[in-house]
């Protein structure tokens, strides 16, 4: 075996150089401890194994929990809007889109700002300020959710409620297609709410890697186009954003994972309503709110086992998400940790 | 060629229309932190009290503290943390060595990654199908696992992280030497990435201290105090939340002060895991 392969794999570079000092026996003596070797080496794997096994016992649990459900329901149960425990006919319609549609909010507001937050930091930010602003950034990252969901109760719920709601029902309310998503009361709780809360959630997250990913662009491109005359804008936008395209993705999915599985932020403003509703006002719920809100008073085999299969489904939404955000971000070579 | 003014004009207005709008983002992100742990400070300051950690969570209209929720969050993040620590920094340390190349290193990288950001809700629920349904109970044990199971995803991918950053003529003169290979992974790669390592327990333990969904329905709550693991145990984010949904002036403030007790322990872990890292690198 020649050297370079031998870098690639430690574990079989050990092998060979621990087993050469045994094979020349210059004093007959195999390093103390080598017959510990190969039990060490199954140890770390099994635990890597372990990891693995967690996923996909979550896959099979959550499956074989809801089989009950799906086997009553069939296919119908993804298009019946439909949550009644009296009758025990359940359909996971309105979960569903309030899950996409809350998420789709918070990707409209928070992908915009994330990108602006990564483009100042890296292009724009006086050096000095460079490190405390990025930890900052961060820091909002590390709030709890549940912290998230409580001023988003007790603080922005009744500011929209007085405020924003009313001015957005009397300026975009008339207009003749978008004017039906901003109708009805200002209850202040609801789809825009948690939208919102949403898109300051995932803000962190998005700008974090796509910092990241724009650091990585080589500083000749930048510079060239500096050199050529470009402003910062058209530097930004012609060569950052083109060079960064498949990280800003990925991390833009990874994004749009959080906001779909994301629980505590929204059960409290979603408002708990199995309604289909038009407006953006109207309280809805998610799937990860219905369990947060049902799942301890479910009772019954087929309420429960209904709950689990919008855990399924929820599963299965975000992991597809976030697998190709992971895909994304591999195929970028650079290592972003977030 | 001679320049066009209306053209550099419009570029020039374009470019400070563009990158005022980057300030104004960065403005509302700024702000948003400041906005929240305003928030925070002022209702939840006003509420704290030597009687929160001392007394138990009341019923509406009584006086009581947080105690029983206090202890349940420690207690099961502390459990957690030590059962998983060992297979999460094993988990690592074969993907930054013996698994560097392979195959089944780079599958469970990637699934570890994807875990990272996995919803916790659904870890619950695993939880539930696991151990709750078949124990038909709920327990302390079960809300331990399922924050066990959010830490393990931070810790591999720390620990890996870490190793990765150790040259690897360090390990070469080890095993020069006549070192076994486990040998040098103890000795030499466990022991310099030991502050990397210190830093992703401290992440994760901010990580699961904040964590309110996974403990619905796997440990529960429970309004008495119980150092009982086996039965249903309260935490300070199910009280929190449960507190703060509730109609109750009294229970909405002590919401406050449990919200303000988490935010705080969960930055000033973080910190200290920023400031482990910097004086690593220095």
């Amino acid at each position: 075996m020649d050297i370079d392969s031998m870098e690639d794999d430690p574990w079989e570079s050990a092998t060979v150089m621990v087993g050469t000092a045994c094979a020349m026996r210059t004093k007959t003596r195999a390093p103390r401890g080598a017959w510990l070797e190969p039990a060490f080496a199954w140890i770390t794997r099994l635990s890597a194994i372990t990891v693995m096994l967690v996923l996909a016992g979550i896959f099979v649990v959550l499956f074989v929990e809801s089989i009950p459900a799906l086997r009553k329901f069939g296919a119908g149960f993804l298009f019946s809007s439909s949550w009644n425990p009296v009758t025990e006919r359940f359909g996971a319609l309105a979960p569903i889109c309030g899950t996409l549609v809350s998420s789709l909010i918070a990707m409209v507001v928070g992908v915009p700002l994330a990108l602006g937050v990564a483009l100042f930091l890296n292009e724009l930010c006086p050096f000095r300020l460079r490190p405390a602003l990025t930890v900052t950034v961060e820091l909002l990252a590390a709030i709890p959710s549940i912290i998230y969901g409580m001023w988003g109760l007790f603080v922005l719920a009744p500011f929209m409620a007085r405020y924003i709601q009313p001015a957005l029902i009397k300026w975009l309310g008339p207009l003749p297609v978008i004017g039906s998503f901003f109708q009805g009361p200002p209850f202040g709780i609801g789809m825009l709410t948690s939208g919102l809360i949403l898109g300051i959630m995932i803000l962190p997250f998005i700008a974090a890697v796509s910092r990241q990913v724009f650091a990585t662009a080589p500083p000749m491109l930048r510079e060239a186009a500096y050199g050529l005359g470009a402003s910062t804008w058209e530097v930004c936008r012609r060569v950052l954003i083109p060079y960064a395209r498949t990280g800003l993705l990925g991390g833009i999915m990874l994004g749009l994972g959080r906001a779909l599985g994301e629980t505590m932020a929204v059960t409290f403003v979603i408002g708990n309503a199995y309604k289909l509703s038009g407006s953006l006002f109207a309280p809805g719920t998610t799937i990860s709110a219905s369990l947060a809100n049902e799942f301890t008073e479910a009772i019954g085999d087929v309420y429960l086992s209904s709950l689990l299969a919008l855990g399924l489904i929820l599963f299965l939404i975000t992991f597809s998400v976030l697998f190709l955000a992971r895909f994304l971000l591999q195929r970028t070579e650079h290592k972003v940790s977030v | 060629m001679k320049p066009d003014p209306a053209l550099i004009l419009r570029r020039k207005i374009i470019n400070r229309l563009m990158t005022s709008l980057f300030i104004v983002a960065t403005t509302i992100a700024v702000g948003a932190l400041v906005v929240i742990l305003g928030k925070l400070l002022i209702t939840g300051a006003s509420e704290l009290s030597p009687r929160i950690f001392i007394m138990n969570t009341p019923a509406p209209g009584a006086k009581g503290g947080l105690l029983n929720a206090i202890f349940g969050s420690v207690a099961m993040t502390l459990v957690a943390i030590v059962t998983v620590t060992p297979i999460a920094v094993l988990a690592g340390t074969y993907l930054a060595e013996y698994g560097r190349g392979s195959r089944l290193g780079h599958v469970v990288r990637f699934l570890n990654d994807t875990l990272l950001s996995a919803p916790s809700i659904i870890i619950g629920l695993f939880i539930y199908g696991v151990i709750v349904l078949r124990a038909g109970h709920f327990s302390g044990w079960a809300g331990a696992a399922s924050l066990a199971l959010i830490a393990l995803p931070v810790i591999v991918r720390t620990t890996e992280d870490m190793m990765r950053l150790i040259p690897d003529s360090l390990r070469e003169a080890a095993v020069a030497l006549g070192c076994p290979y486990w040998r040098m992974v103890v000795s030499i790669g466990w022991r310099s990435a030991r502050p990397g390592i210190m830093t992703g327990i401290l992440l994760a333990v901010a990580r699961i201290s904040g964590e309110t969904a996974p403990l619905l329905f796997t440990a529960l709550n429970n309004q008495f105090f119980t150092t009982n693991m086996n039965g249903p145990m309260s935490s300070l984010p199910v009280v929190i939340f449960q507190f703060a949904m509730s109609p109750y002036r009294d229970w909405q403030s002590l919401a406050w002060a449990g919200a303000l007790l988490i935010t705080a322990s969960v930055l000033f872990l973080n910190v200290t895991a920023r400031a482990i890292v910097s004086r690593g690198s220095r």
